[in-house]
C-alpha cells in the first residue's frame, strides 16, 4: 500500500474489519466524488459489536462519522451510502454515528486525496499553518493553479459552490477555479 | 437543571435557524453572484449548527421521555430536530428579536450579521470550555464556521461605511434600526443564568466589552459612529416575539405543518 496513506489498515485488524475499511474507501464523496470519504476523513472509526442486543447473533456494525462544515447537506447522503455499501456485502445490522468532536479539519485529508484534488481540477489545501489569518483584508493565500502550476492566481469570493470551497482565477492561464479551503 | 439545559440549547437553536433563515432569502437576491454565495453559505453553516443544537435538545427531550408537539415524533413516538424546527409555536421560540428583523437592503443584512458573529465568537469561545460536552463540540466545530462569518462581515460594513456616500447612509440607517435590538445578546434570560451557575453556559453580560470592543474597532475604520440611545428591545429569549417571527414561521413551517407525515 501507498506510504503516504494516511489510513494503512493495520495487520492487526481482522479480515472482517479489513473488508469493511475496505469498503469504506470505495464510497466517493458526493460533492467531491474523485476522494473517496477515506481520503477526506470522515471516517473516523469503525466498531465491531459483539453479539449486540436484542436480536443477537448477527454482528451489528458501528460507523462513526464527522462531518467537514456543521451544514454539510452531503452528510445525510455519505451516512445512507455507507448503509447501503456494507449492506451489499451481506452487513445487515449498521449503525452511523456523527460525532463533532474533534472538529474536522483539512489536515486530516490524505496525500493521495490531495493529490487526486488536483488532478481533477480542485486546487487541494494549503497546511493550516500556513494560513487562517484573521487579519481583515488579509493578502490573500498563495495558491497553486490546479491547471497550470502557476503561483500568479488570486480570490475571487471566499466562498464557492459549496461550503469547503472558495473561488480562484488563475492570471497566467485566466481559468476560474475551486480552491477547497483549508478550515 | 434539565429544563433549563433544554431551553438553553433550544435558544442556540433557534437563534441560528431563525437568522440562518432570514439570510437566506437572500438566494437568488443576492448583490453579485459571489457575494448572494456568500450570504448563502453562511445560511448553510447557521442552519448546519441550528441542526446540532436540536439534534441535541431532541436527545435530552427523549431521555425525559417528553412527548413532541402535535403532529411530530418519528415512528417511535420519539422526538426529532424536525418536530422541534416546525412544530413549536412563536411564543416557544428563544431567538434574539434582532436574528428575527427583515432582511432589509444589503446593508442592514450586514450589519446584524457583523453584530451577531461578533458576539458568537466570544460566546462560543467560552462555550468550547463548557461543562457540557455536547455543547461545547458543537461550539467548537460552529467557532471555525463564525471566524469566516465575522471576517467577511466586518470587511462589509467597512466597505460599505467607507464606500461611497450613498452605500455610507444606508450603513447609518441599518444601524439606527438594529442597534436597539444589540443589548438583548447581553442580558442574560433565567435559563443562561442557571447554566452559568452549572458552567455549562457563559456569563453573557461579560461578552459586551470585548463586543463592544470588535464594533469600535471595525466602525472606526468604516467611518460610522454608535448611536445615543437608551432604549433597547428585548423578550425574544422569553418568547416575546415581534410579528416578524409569526411571518417567518409560517413560511418555514408551513410545508412540514401541512404535510405531517411526509417523508422525502
Amino acid at each position: 500500500m501507498n506510504k503516504d496513506h494516511q489510513y494503512i489498515i493495520p495487520e492487526a485488524f481482522s479480515d472482517e474489519e479489513k473488508k469493511i475499511w475496505s469498503i469504506l474507501e470505495e464510497i466517493p464523496d458526493p460533492e467531491v466524488p474523485v476522494l473517496s470519504i477515506m481520503d477526506l476523513g470522515i471516517v473516523r472509526n469503525v466498531i465491531l459489536h459483539q453479539n449486540t442486543p436484542p436480536a443477537g447473533g448477527d454482528r451489528g456494525v458501528e460507523v462513526v462519522i464527522t462531518p467537514t462544515y456543521s451544514g454539510c447537506p452531503a452528510m445525510d447522503v455519505i451516512a445512507m451510502n455507507i448503509r447501503l455499501a456494507l449492506f451489499e456485502n451481506g452487513f445487515k445490522k449498521i449503525k452511523i454515528t456523527t460525532v463533532l468532536s474533534p472538529a474536522w479539519t483539512t489536515d486530516w485529508m490524505s496525500e493521495e486525496g490531495k493529490q487526486k484534488l488536483k488532478e481533477y481540477g480542485i486546487a487541494p489545501p494549503n497546511p493550516r499553518q500556513q494560513v487562517c489569518n484573521n487579519d481583515l483584508f488579509a493578502p490573500h493565500e498563495a495558491v497553486q493553479c490546479p491547471q497550470c502550476n502557476s503561483y500568479h492566481t488570486h480570490r475571487v469570493s471566499e466562498f464557492g459552490s459549496t461550503a469547503c470551497k472558495a473561488l480562484y482565477q488563475c492570471d497566467d492561464c485566466k481559468e476560474p477555479f475551486d480552491y477547497f479551503k483549508c478550515h | 437543571m434539565n429544563k433549563h439545559l433544554i431551553d438553553y440549547t433550544l435558544h442556540l437553536a433557534d437563534n441560528a435557524l431563525i437568522l440562518g433563515h432570514r439570510n437566506s432569502e437572500w438566494c437568488g437576491h443576492g448583490p453579485v453572484l459571489e457575494q448572494d454565495i456568500a450570504i448563502t453559505n453562511i445560511s448553510l453553516d447557521l442552519i448546519g449548527q441550528a441542526r446540532n443544537f436540536y439534534q441535541y435538545a431532541a436527545t435530552l427531550l427523549n431521555a425525559q421521555k417528553v412527548s413532541p408537539p402535535a403532529g411530530g415524533g418519528d415512528l417511535e413516538g420519539a422526538v426529532t430536530e424536525d418536530n422541534l424546527a416546525y412544530f413549536r409555536n412563536s411564543s416557544e421560540f428563544k431567538n434574539i428579536l434582532l436574528t428575527e428583523q427583515p432582511k432589509g437592503d444589503w446593508a442592514q443584512t450586514i450589519l446584524r450579521q457583523f453584530f451577531f458573529s461578533a458576539c458568537q465568537i466570544y460566546l462560543f469561545d467560552k462555550l468550547k470550555e463548557s461543562k457540557d460536552e455536547q455543547i461545547a463540540a458543537i461550539a467548537t466545530k460552529s467557532l471555525k464556521e463564525i471566524t469566516y462569518h465575522l471576517r467577511w462581515s466586518s470587511e462589509w460594513v467597512i466597505r460599505l461605511g467607507d464606500g461611497t456616500e450613498e452605500s455610507h447612509d444606508r450603513m447609518m440607517k441599518a444601524i439606527i434600526l438594529l442597534w436597539n435590538y444589540t443589548d438583548e445578546m447581553f442580558l442574560p434570560a433565567e435559563y443562561e443564568l442557571q447554566m452559568l451557575n452549572n458552567s455549562v453556559g457563559s456569563d453573557v453580560t461579560l461578552l459586551k466589552e470585548s463586543w463592544m470592543q470588535k464594533v469600535k474597532e471595525v466602525f472606526s475604520e468604516a467611518g460610522l459612529t454608535i448611536p445615543l440611545t437608551s432604549t433597547m428591545h428585548t423578550g425574544g429569549k422569553e418568547g416575546k416575539h415581534s410579528e416578524h417571527l409569526e411571518e417567518i414561521l409560517k413560511e418555514l413551517q408551513s410545508v412540514a405543518r401541512a404535510y405531517p407525515t411526509a417523508t422525502w
